[in-house]
């Protein structure tokens, strides 16, 4: 009622709202899909994603163009150093000497030498002057110089390193980088494309991740939203690549399972419970009407009224069956804590139903081991025992008469269990697991008292309790099975 | 005797005055938590009767408070919550007995009357009688006339409880809670079973019957009609 108004006004709400300009919408949305997990992992994705390509370009740059230039400094290091001691050793004759015998020809190294004096006239080199603009004092200077190249002058980048001689005479040690400038270009230009690519890679990258980290969480969301509106058997679809989405989708889907299960569950005791307490409300109701209706003959209504009571304590005992399983399932948020002996509370209850065994004429024998100490509630399972008691006394008589019913509490491979066997006609085993459901019945005729909610009980308090419950032939006759887990208490 | 009824129901108020004056005694009514404390400690009355439930005041926390102030009386509890542990819960909070509603008239009164009489100290003996029927609380043995009566455990403390009450009705929710200590009804009458096995044994062989079946209300030993 609530979701289908709350949606109704939900669609007045947008009805009445002014068309939006379709910009508008395109903002939203964006800001929608900046507010999703998705979108800001992808974000983040990008950005390492950039910071990384970025290192690795500047890497790369820093160990091939850097490194040719750096080579070029040290080698005009290496070379003024050299140009130094023989000016030292043979003065500076000797040093023109060697300038010039080193810039006679074209070695392809790309070497420049010039020596000049105060003027800047050369003395020797392969350099026509002194360039225009170098510092007077040593140091490193960038120059350009005119290189013949198939018959052409050409302009080319140098680098070259000063070295002031005592006598004011000027040594230039320089070299031709235009190859280096080349190589250096071509890097820049392959580094700037490589990383221009990688950004679009990433980008897309990051938008298709996003997009489909996205569906998949949408997909999810969609199922949960029509389950909320009722379709209860929806599932969230698995692509079967078994992946955390999968995963998640596998559990949901269990989950509504479950729910669905139980939904049906207790779709079925409201049936249940609807049909068997109506049945007897309406014959109260018709008794005390007829009692009403009929002559005022004291005797007769007071019977009348008494018969209704009766009715009404029966509809009472069933309404505290339904309460005490209710009880035992609800249970389970506080642990049982209290340690008692398992065939001490069989013991007692076998006692409360010994005399109605003898009048009934069963043999009733109770087997147990001592000391099966198990915790719980003890209340509740003297309660189970005691449905399981009623039954056997009930239902559990051979045709021929004189049936026999065994209480056995034992210790089975580390485990306190009770059975309880009769001698009767059994349970089907195709009906072994309905009768655990409220309301059931076997007897068609339900002629015997009773109200069907004898074993539900018991396997509430055995669910609460971690034990198991279980029907089994008794090769003739039932036996109900009350498997207990590994008592740590025995320890203690 | 006189009895407080503390209940904001309107209409089971009206039925337990109604039921309770018939039977003899005087009541007192409050359908206020509040109002019924300071009824409460007057002290005047014999038993309170008190829903769980109450407006103004909590039924659990009125007896809290009355048994602070050091108020004795003996108290029953009526209510809807039945579990074990609501059960604890009120028996703790100073109440003497606990009703789980709905109850029968009947099973009210007996309970009205154990209480009553568990208000009288009881003179410390080791030997009851009813008529010519003796319990020795002691020797464990149980006597009728000069005839021994041999009884199993728990049919002699079946019996203890009868003749303790004796005169009085016991219902069988009271047998079940007393002398088993159970506090759910079993589908099966094993009351019934139980008592009339205990009548084979104290009744049969004798002229005059002491363990009488009170219809729609439980069992009664007394001496004499």
């Amino acid at each position: 009622m609530t979701d289908l108004r709350s949606s109704i006004v939900a669609e007045k709400l947008l009805a009445s709202a002014p068309p939006r300009p379709p910009l508008a919408g395109l903002v939203n949305a964006a800001r929608r899909l900046v507010r999703t997990h998705a979108f800001r992992l992808a974000g983040l994705y990008f950005a390492v994603f950039v910071l990384s390509v970025l290192g690795v370009l500047f890497f790369v740059y820093w160990t091939s163009a850097d490194f040719v230039e750096r080579q070029t400094e040290t080698t005009l290091d290496a070379e003024i150093t050299g140009l130094a001691e023989q000016y030292a050793q043979r003065g500076l004759s000797g040093l023109v000497q060697i300038v010039a015998a080193r810039s006679a020809g074209d070695r392809g190294d790309g070497m420049l030498y010039l020596v000049a004096n105060q003027d800047g006239r050369p003395l020797a080199g392969n350099i026509s002057g002194w360039p225009a603009g170098a510092p007077t004092g040593a140091g490193s200077l960038s120059f350009q110089i005119e290189v013949p190249v198939k018959g052409r002058e050409e302009t080319h980048p140098a680098r070259g390193k000063l070295f002031v001689i005592p006598d004011g005479y000027r040594l230039l040690v320089g070299r031709d980088i235009s190859d280096a400038a080349a190589f250096r270009d071509r890097v820049k230009t392959t580094l700037v494309w490589s990383g221009l690519l990688a950004l679009a890679l990433g980008l897309v990258g990051g938008t298709v991740m996003s997009r489909n980290m996205l569906r998949r969480v949408e997909e999810v969301n969609r199922t949960a939203e029509r389950v909320i509106a009722g379709n209860l058997s929806d599932r969230v679809p698995r692509l079967g690549t078994s992946d955390e989405f999968d995963q998640l989708a596998a559990n949901l889907n269990g989950m509504l399972d479950q729910i669905e299960r139980l939904m049906a569950g207790m779709r079925e005791v409201t049936d249940n419970v609807a049909h068997d307490l109506k049945t007897p409300l309406a014959r109260l109701r018709a008794r005390l009407e007829l009692a009403l209706l009929g002559p005022a003959d004291a005797p007769a209504q007071a019977d009348a009224i008494r018969a209704a009571i009766e009715e009404a304590d029966r509809l009472l005992a069933t309404f505290n069956a339904l309460l005490s399983i209710a009880e035992a399932e609800a249970g389970a948020r506080h642990e049982p804590t209290e340690a008692f002996d398992l065939a001490e509370i069989a013991r007692a209850v076998v006692e409360l139903y010994e005399p109605v065994a003898e009048e009934k004429s069963f043999a009733m024998r109770l087997e147990s081991t001592p000391g099966m100490l198990i915790r719980g509630d003890r209340h509740l399972l003297s309660q189970a025992v005691a449905n399981l008691l009623d039954n056997a006394l009930k239902y559990g008589a051979p045709i021929a008469g004189g049936g026999e019913i065994v209480i056995a509490v034992s210790r089975q491979d580390g485990h306190a269990v009770l059975e309880v066997r009769d001698r009767g006609p059994g349970i089907p085993e195709a009906e072994r697991d309905t009768v655990f459901d409220r309301f059931v019945r076997l007897e068609p005729s339900r002629s015997t008292p009773g109200n069907g909610l004898g074993l539900s009980l018991v396997r509430a308090v055995a669910h609460r309790h971690r034990a198991t419950v279980t029907l089994a032939e008794n090769r003739p006759g039932l036996k109900v099975r009350l498997e207990f887990p590994e008592a740590p208490a025995l320890a203690e | 005797m006189k009895l407080l009824v503390i209940e904001d129901d309107r209409e089971t108020a009206a039925y337990l005055v109604k039921g309770l004056s018939e039977s003899g005694y005087t009541v007192d009514h409050s359908a206020d938590g509040r109002d019924g404390l300071f009824l409460a400690t007057s002290g005047s009355h014999d038993a309170i009767i008190l829903d769980r439930m109450l407006p103004g005041m909590d039924g659990l926390a009125l007896l809290g408070a009355l048994r602070a102030a050091q108020i004795r009386t003996p108290a029953l509890i009526l209510s809807a919550l039945g579990s074990v542990d609501d059960r604890v819960k009120g028996l703790r909070s100073g109440g003497d007995d606990y009703l789980v509603k709905p109850f029968a008239f009947s099973e009210l009164l007996a309970r009205i009357e154990a209480l009553l009489r568990r208000g009288v100290p009881e003179p410390t003996t080791t030997r009851l009688r009813v008529a010519d029927l003796e319990l020795d609380l002691l020797t464990r043995s149980v006597k009728r006339g000069d005839k021994t009566i041999d009884l199993l455990p728990r049919e002699f403390q079946l019996l203890e409880y009868l003749m303790r009450n004796a005169g009085h009705v016991v219902t069988r929710t009271m047998l079940l809670e007393n002398v088993w200590d159970y506090h759910f009804d079993p589908q099966t009458n094993v009351i019934d079973v139980h008592v009339s096995r205990l009548r084979q044994k104290i009744d049969k062989q004798f002229e005059r019957p002491l363990l009488h079946t009170v219809r729609g209300a439980g069992y009664c030993l007394r001496a004499a009609d």
